[in-house]
């Protein structure tokens, strides 16, 4: 302030020294362009970028929360799809097991059809051949009783003849032949 | 100053590294009871909010849903300062927003442009600091006293200490209160004052060693890449400072 009456005070600094911060003489000048400078700043920065940065901000928040949105539908559609797919497989498994089931429990009924057609075969067969080797084993039995009494006679009438009757023969072969097991 | 008045005594170099502080009048105004001559201090804060804006209306003209590379940096910033004010003042102090945001364009914008060569740092002078933190201190304290009346004396008296100690902390918090606007700004004048005339120091050394003035310049680099650094920090010192001062005010303790 002491200064202010030179006309070039601005400069004193320069020439005696001192920090021009500290010359109070231009202080009024400084704080008052200052001013004008923020209160320009601030104008153009409220009626004009504030807005747009935060439009900017706002649409882009917007936007994101539009495409998780989306995300999170399309997620909950992939979902349902994947359970209509399980779905769709557990009953494709359940209609399978019930064919399988279903053919085996008929192959069994075939095999089991099958199995007692050829067991009742295979008992007439069986049946049929006892039957046939009972005929043959009482034919040879027959043929062997007709073949030893046929002997025995002989041989009674050979060594003592008239002494039995043919019956009596017969009846004594039925019994040795029992004896021997032969006779059925 | 005495190592500049040394220098010229000494050496045939003159160099003083508060030179580029001057105050250069440029466009006489004088209405008699105050000067308001247009200087190179009201050039470069013009520059600086012209620059600023232009930044920002170019980032934000061609607008899109995926931001450009400028787009991102002003949103960036936008955001930056947009949520130190919400972390520090809460959501009531969005209002004030706009403002804080301005100061912060303008302090780090002046702080740039700066550090041009043979530019000239709005900020480095106690007057724009001074008035940009006495404007804060009167408006945090009128909010204050709007929003809680007389109520807002109870930011000095501390509830939770000791009875008999309350006296002597409340004219603490008085003093430490009425400090606040000195120390706001004497912080970012004198750290922008005191980098810019370190540089012009290392230059005087450079001029005077001669060819080992090498060594002096590789110093330049070190200090102007870490003047760069300030000149962002203390624009973000200011701002949050102004927001804890508004929270202050806003929600008491």
């Amino acid at each position: 302030m002491a200064s202010s009456e030179t006309s070039d005070h601005y400069d004193a600094a320069a020439h005696g020294g001192g920090m021009p911060q500290l010359d109070f003489d231009t202080w009024a000048t400084q704080i008052f362009w200052t001013a004008l400078a923020l209160f320009l700043l601030y104008k153009v920065l409220t009626k004009n970028i504030l807005p747009k940065i935060a439009g900017a901000l706002e649409d882009r928040h917007n936007a994101i929360a539009d495409d998780l949105d989306q995300a999170s539908e399309l997620k909950r559609k992939a979902e349902d799809a994947e359970g209509a797919y399980n779905q769709a497989l557990a009953d494709a498994k359940a209609n399978a097991n019930e064919i399988v089931e279903a053919t085996k429990a008929e192959i069994a009924e075939k095999a089991a059809a099958e199995n007692a057609k050829a067991e009742a075969e295979i008992a007439a067969r069986t049946a049929e051949g006892e039957q046939r080797i009972n005929e043959i084993r009482a034919a040879a039995a027959d043929s062997a009783r007709n073949v030893a009494s046929d002997a025995a006679s002989a041989i009674v009438a050979k060594l003592a003849p008239g002494s039995a009757d043919s019956g009596t023969i017969a009846s004594a072969v039925d019994r040795a032949l029992a004896q021997t097991g032969m006779a059925r | 100053m005495t190592l500049a008045k040394a220098e010229s005594a000494e050496g045939g170099f003159n160099i003083d590294p508060m030179y580029q502080f001057e105050i250069k009048n440029w466009v006489p105004i004088d209405l008699g009871f105050v000067d308001l001559s247009f200087t190179n201090s009201a050039f470069f804060a013009f520059l600086a909010v012209g620059l600023t804006c232009l930044f920002l209306w170019t980032a934000m003209s061609g607008s899109s849903l995926v931001p450009s590379r400028m787009q991102s940096m002003a949103e960036g910033i936008y955001e930056f300062v947009r949520n130190m004010v919400r972390d520090a003042c809460g959501e009531g102090g969005l209002k004030y927003f706009p403002y804080i945001f301005t100061v912060f364009l303008f302090i780090l914008a002046c702080n740039l442009v700066g550090m041009i060569p043979y530019s000239f740092t709005v900020t480095s002078h106690f007057a724009v600091t001074v008035f940009l933190a006495l404007s804060v201190f009167i408006t945090v304290t009128v909010i204050g006293f709007m929003k809680h009346g007389t109520h807002f004396f109870a930011l000095f008296w501390p509830m939770d200490a000791p009875a008999a100690m309350r006296p002597v902390l409340a004219i603490i918090e008085v003093i430490s209160y009425f400090v606040r606007p000195v120390s706001h700004s004497i912080r970012l004048g004198a750290n922008m004052m005191a980098g810019h005339a370190v540089l012009k120091v290392f230059g005087g050394f450079v001029a005077a060693l001669g060819v080992f003035g090498i060594i002096p310049i590789a110093a330049i680099v070190g200090v102007t890449a870490l003047e760069l650094l300030v000149a962002v920090i203390q624009a973000y010192v200011f701002t949050i400072l102004t927001c804890v001062y508004l929270n202050d005010a806003l929600n008491m303790h």
